[in-house]
């Protein structure tokens, strides 16, 4: 757990992060918490020479909730948005999640911005940004640029942010109607053996939207179009739910780990899907 | 002179036996001011560090350490020919095998040692290792004893002879090369006769899993060779420091007066720190080839992959039983992974530790157990993992075949326990397997926590919720987990315990000041005990000083009298005793200086909490503190100035502490997550020295078992990979897993220990395995469950119920 000799950089500003970027291209890799990139680090896995220290770059901190819209930075810590009373408000899902993410002192650490851009398939906010149809901004030599979290995975690790980018932050429509967020884990402090992301929303006892995400159940996060076409328009009975989670089961493909073999992991997403729904459901 | 306080303040102020004193430890612990041995920083200090084998079976065909010589830093890499003109690319293991110091030409398990880098510091010396170039040849794997047993691959090539076929180990004789040793224990014939007649017999097939006893502090030590005086001094995390001098002098050759071993603070052992390490060895060696102190200090991977496993027994039963339940002859067959080198830590006479405690609580006339130990490529160790040598096998063995015999017979396990358990007028009671149990009383103990639990209610709501689940309206099972365990500690009389011919004795040395106060050093060491807190009471009510006056120190081998060390509930029974022992020789010395001081009679006096009385008039007496102060400054006719005393302790029998454990769980057949509701815990450890205390070793002891029966594992797969190398894989319970425990005891004191204290440690790790694993089990025993193996993840879970048809 001794990392490889590496230069540290803590620049005051982003003009100065994409100069070093561009200078040392896939040898440099910024840093938000830290809680993925040092690991790595310690174990020889990443190898990189230039570390770039994010937390002295302004305006990368601010959470705005406006009326259809919320902005996070990407420096947000997942304790900063458990303790946000208006974010909480606007999007509870949020904190239902980032509640459920390691523990206590890692989410002091640990940033929305590291989360969804890392492209780790454990990870809980990227399948929860597919959920939430958020917008990841994106700034790199050419200027800024969005990307939907929906086109934003490729494969584990792999994400459409070039190696000379820097994710900023992360938009999100102001969500609607009920929401859960279940994740099945080992132990505090896991990655989900299964987890899922729903949003719904009832007009009188029809479900009008739903949203349908899953986590770590395939090399990137997944979110379910099927699923959800599963669920509008019908009244979120035991037929439309068992619909939704055999759709989401076609989209998922799990390897087994030391979580365990395919067979289960694919019902506990089933059944952890069934639960979320229905609880967002109960809160629609 | 009048007494200024009451009887009772004074016991109150002297903080002995029996009283819940807070632990002076946690002083230091609790402000980050504990001294590990990372603490240990000394002018010019190098770093060592191991280039370990990716591969868990191949051939070394060379090792360059060119490259990794030029790393700015590294100084020297040492590898297994540099070893070998000293004899040390070798080294002798606890249980009479061998063990590589260095890789010899092979590697058996992946992490092995291969070269070992040394550096001015540690980034430089994690540099050096990435540059050593080392050639494997890959080999066949084996990581099953079973095939291990039937391959034609020679793991240990240095165990055979020129025509291939295996030469006695230090066990006897070997059947194949991979091999180790059968040991047995009782009487074959006679219990295969019994099984073949009985009325009722059950059979199980048992997997104990390999785990590890992950100490928060992984190992590590200090070597500095003073060539001047020609003395080293080597700190590290040693729970038998004296054994380790005695180990390092014997294959060093270094005189043992010139060996120095001091064990600082420990942060957790549980068997882990007993064996001697590669990285202790090349430490040394660094030290004397550069004249400098020489750090090694293990990270969390080495520590899983490496050092000390616990269990790894594929154990196979039959109990037999009259209808009526009365449990007529027990046979068990263990096959044993040691894997690639035999370094179990077990007294010398028992390869498979104390295993034939197998019989349990239970009067069972017959019994016989057999033991084969095997090569495998996985790493060495099989300590005991807060157990005293592989008790926790024995007792999970004989706690699940008590159920499947119940599940045979349709009869409640509560009750088959019962009626089978050794009474309390049978004590002493020689087992069938050779163990004389000091004492018991099973029957109060089980009584009374079933009633605590209300056993009866919790089976009828049990009985109603496999009725809500067939009837659709649950998809959770209640499980209701028992055990009763017998415990065998304290190792242990020298006649027949000795590790590497150190008999297993302990000893306690104290010395009074003049002024009433105390320092006492025993051979033991505490890593995380509180033995600092606990001895101090033991001594209190033994010499009538007040705890708070008295300094026990532990770990340095130049100060504390020889001893064999703190692993398998060992302290209190053995080195306990001996500080009863010495206190009770100061305390007779005092008597003389009380009764001259009193001018009575020796006999006319009589000890009373803090002081000696004269009989019958108790106005008349002298404190211990005025006694130590009349040893050192008044000439007393016949008797020598000071108040010390020394006492070696040779215990007549092991300790045998028990307990009755009920676990209530939930269980989500769809997930297979597992929530425990309840968990009671009684004990009976006999005089208890410190509740306290006790209680925090119960909740630590069912923590480690609530891991190890709930996903704790050192997993491998087909090639001998290492799956759980870390904390994320690995099962570490944080207080979020943790259920709330209710604690409960009783009383039954050792008859041949001298405060007839039993020890504790280990009682609720080896009770509370089976409790946990039983509460899973029993969930699915009204769907056609006997036996899953543990551990009791949720995939595993799930897939039982899977295999019932509970998802259908």
């Amino acid at each position: 757990m001794i990392p490889a000799a590496f230069d540290y950089y803590r620049p005051k500003d982003m003009e100065a992060v994409l100069s070093i970027l561009a200078e040392h291209g896939d040898d440099a890799r910024v840093m938000a918490g830290g809680h993925s990139l040092i690991p790595m680090m310690k174990l020889r896995m990443a190898d990189v020479p230039h570390l770039i220290d994010l937390q002295d770059v302004p305006d990368l901190s601010d959470i705005v909730v406006s009326a259809d819209s919320i902005k996070i930075g990407a420096m947000v810590t997942q304790a900063d948005l458990i303790d946000h009373a208006g974010l909480t408000k606007a999007a509870p899902i949020l904190r239902e999640a980032a509640l459920q993410i390691a523990d206590p002192q890692v989410r002091y650490m640990g940033t929305i911005g590291g989360n969804v851009a890392n492209g780790d398939p454990g990870n809980d906010m990227p399948g929860l940004m597919q959920c939430l149809d958020a917008t990841f901004h994106l700034v790199g030599p050419d200027g800024a640029r969005d990307v939907a979290a929906r086109d934003f995975y490729e494969a584990a690790y792999m994400t459409d942010r070039e190696d000379d980018e820097v994710l900023t932050g992360v938009t999100i429509p102001t969500p609607q109607g009920g929401y859960a967020y279940e994740k099945q884990k080992r132990k505090i402090g896991d990655y989900a053996t299964a987890a899922a992301a729903v949003q719904i929303v009832k007009d009188g006892d029809t479900c009008t939207f739903a949203s349908v995400a899953m986590t770590n159940l395939s090399d990137t996060p997944i979110y379910s179009a099927d699923a959800v076409d599963a669920l509008v328009g019908t009244k979120v009975d035991d037929a439309a739910i068992k619909a939704a989670i055999a759709a989401m089961l076609d989209d998922i493909d799990p390897s087994e780990d030391n979580r365990g073999p395919v067979a289960f992991k694919n019902h506990v997403a089933g059944v952890i899907l069934r639960r979320t729904i229905e609880r967002a459901w109960s809160r629609a | 002179m009048k007494d200024e306080i009451s009887r009772e303040e004074r016991v109150d102020n002297l903080k002995g036996m029996g009283c819940s004193r807070k632990r002076v430890e946690d002083a230091r612990f609790t402000q980050g001011k504990g001294n590990y041995v990372d603490d240990v920083k000394l002018d010019g200090m190098l770093f060592g560090d191991f280039v370990r084998s990716p591969y868990a079976h191949a051939n070394i065909k060379s090792i360059n350490t060119e490259a990794a010589l030029k790393v700015p830093g590294v100084l020297a890499v040492l590898t297994a020919a540099d070893l070998e003109p000293l004899g040390l690319h070798w080294m002798p293991t606890l249980a009479g095998d061998k063990q590589m110091v260095l890789a010899d030409g092979k590697v058996l398990f992946q992490g092995q040692e291969v070269a070992y880098v040394v550096a001015e510091d540690r980034y430089a010396a994690a540099d050096g290792i990435e540059a050593v170039e080392v050639e494997y040849e890959e080999l066949q794997v084996l990581v099953n004893p079973f095939e291990a047993l039937k391959s034609d691959v020679i793991l240990r090539p240095d165990t055979v002879d020129e025509n291939g076929k295996a030469v006695d180990g230090a066990h006897g004789p070997r059947n194949h090369p991979n091999h180790i040793f059968t040991w047995e224990a009782g009487d074959k014939d006679p219990t295969e006769e019994v099984i073949a007649n009985a009325d009722v017999v059950a059979e199980e097939e048992m997997y104990y899993h390999r785990t590890h006893p992950c100490p928060l502090e992984t190992c590590g030590c200090v070597a500095s060779m003073d060539k001047v005086n020609g003395k080293l001094t080597l700190w590290g995390t040693f729970q038998a420091p004296h054994a380790i001098r005695t180990i390092v002098s014997l294959i060093s050759g270094i005189e043992e007066h010139n060996i120095r071993v001091i064990s600082p603070d420990i942060g957790g052992g549980f068997g882990n720190k007993v064996g001697a390490y590669p990285g202790y060895v090349c430490s040394v060696v660094a030290s004397i080839v550069t004249g400098k102190p020489v750090k090694w200090i293990e990270d969390r991977m080495d520590n899983l992959m490496t050092t000390a496993f616990a269990r790894d027994y594929w154990m196979k039963g039959k109990i037999s039983a009259t209808p009526e339940g009365k449990i007529t002859g027990l046979h068990c067959h263990v096959t044993a992974d040691h894997g690639g080198f035999d370094a179990c830590a077990d007294p010398t006479k028992f390869p498979a530790g104390f295993m034939n405690i197998c019989t349990g609580s239970y009067d069972i006339p017959t019994a016989y157990l057999a033991v084969d130990g095997v090569y495998t490529n996985k790493a060495p160790g099989g300590v005991s993992y807060r157990c005293s040598f592989r008790v926790t096998e024995a007792v999970y063995f004989i706690e699940r075949m008590i159920e499947v015999l119940a599940i045979k017979l349709d009869m409640d396990a509560a009750e088959l326990r019962r009626i089978n358990f050794i009474k309390k007028e049978q004590f002493p009671y020689k087992a069938a397997l050779g163990w004389e149990y000091d004492s018991g009383d099973y029957h109060t103990a089980w009584d009374k926590a079933l009633k605590a639990v209300d056993y009866d209610g919790l089976r009828a709501e049990q009985a109603q919720r496999v009725e809500d689940f067939k009837a659709g309206k649950t998809r959770k099972l209640m499980g209701v987990g028992l055990s009763f365990f017998t415990e065998i500690v304290g190792a242990g009389p020298v006649k027949n315990c000795d590790i590497l011919g150190l008999g297993m004795f302990d000893s306690c040395e104290i010395r009074i000041h003049p002024t009433g106060s105390a320092i006492a050093r025993l051979g033991t060491i505490s890593q995380g005990q509180g033995h600092a807190t606990t001895f101090a009471q033991i001594l209190a009510t033994e010499i009538g000083l007040s705890a708070d006056s008295i300094t026990i120190e532990e770990g340095d081998t130049d100060t504390a009298p020889y001893g064999l060390g703190t692993y398998g509930s060992r302290s209190t029974p053995v080195a306990g005793a001996a500080t009863a022992m010495a206190g009770r020789k100061i305390r007779a010395k005092a008597q003389m200086i009380a009764a001259y001081l009193l001018e009575v009679h020796d006999n006319d006096v009589e000890f009373d909490v803090d002081r000696f009385v004269v009989k019958g008039a108790p106005e008349r007496f002298k404190t211990m503190k005025e006694i130590a102060f009349a040893a050192y400054n008044q000439a007393i006719p016949g008797i020598e100035p000071g108040l010390e005393a020394v006492s070696y302790y040779d215990p007549p029998n092991m300790t045998y502490p028990f307990g009755a454990y009920v676990c209530v769980m939930d269980i989500d057949v769809d997930t297979g997550v597992t929530e425990i509701r309840r968990f009671y815990a009684l004990d009976d450890c006999g005089t208890r020295i410190n509740p306290m205390v006790i209680e925090g070793q119960v909740h630590g002891g069912l923590t480690e078992a609530l891991a190890v029966a709930l996903g704790q594992e050192i997993a491998y797969d087909d090639m001998g990979n290492v799956k759980t190398g870390t904390l994320m894989d690995f099962f570490l319970p944080t207080a979020w897993e943790v259920p709330n425990y209710e604690t409960d005891y009783t009383v039954t004191p050792s008859p041949h220990h001298p405060i007839g204290a039993k020890g504790v440690g280990e009682s609720p790790h080896v009770g509370g395995v089976p409790c946990f694993s039983n509460a899973v089990q029993d969930a699915f025993r009204a769907f056609g469950n006997t036996h899953t193996n543990m551990p009791h993840d949720h995939w595993r879970i799930w897939k039982t119920a899977n295999e019932l048809g509970l998802h259908d």
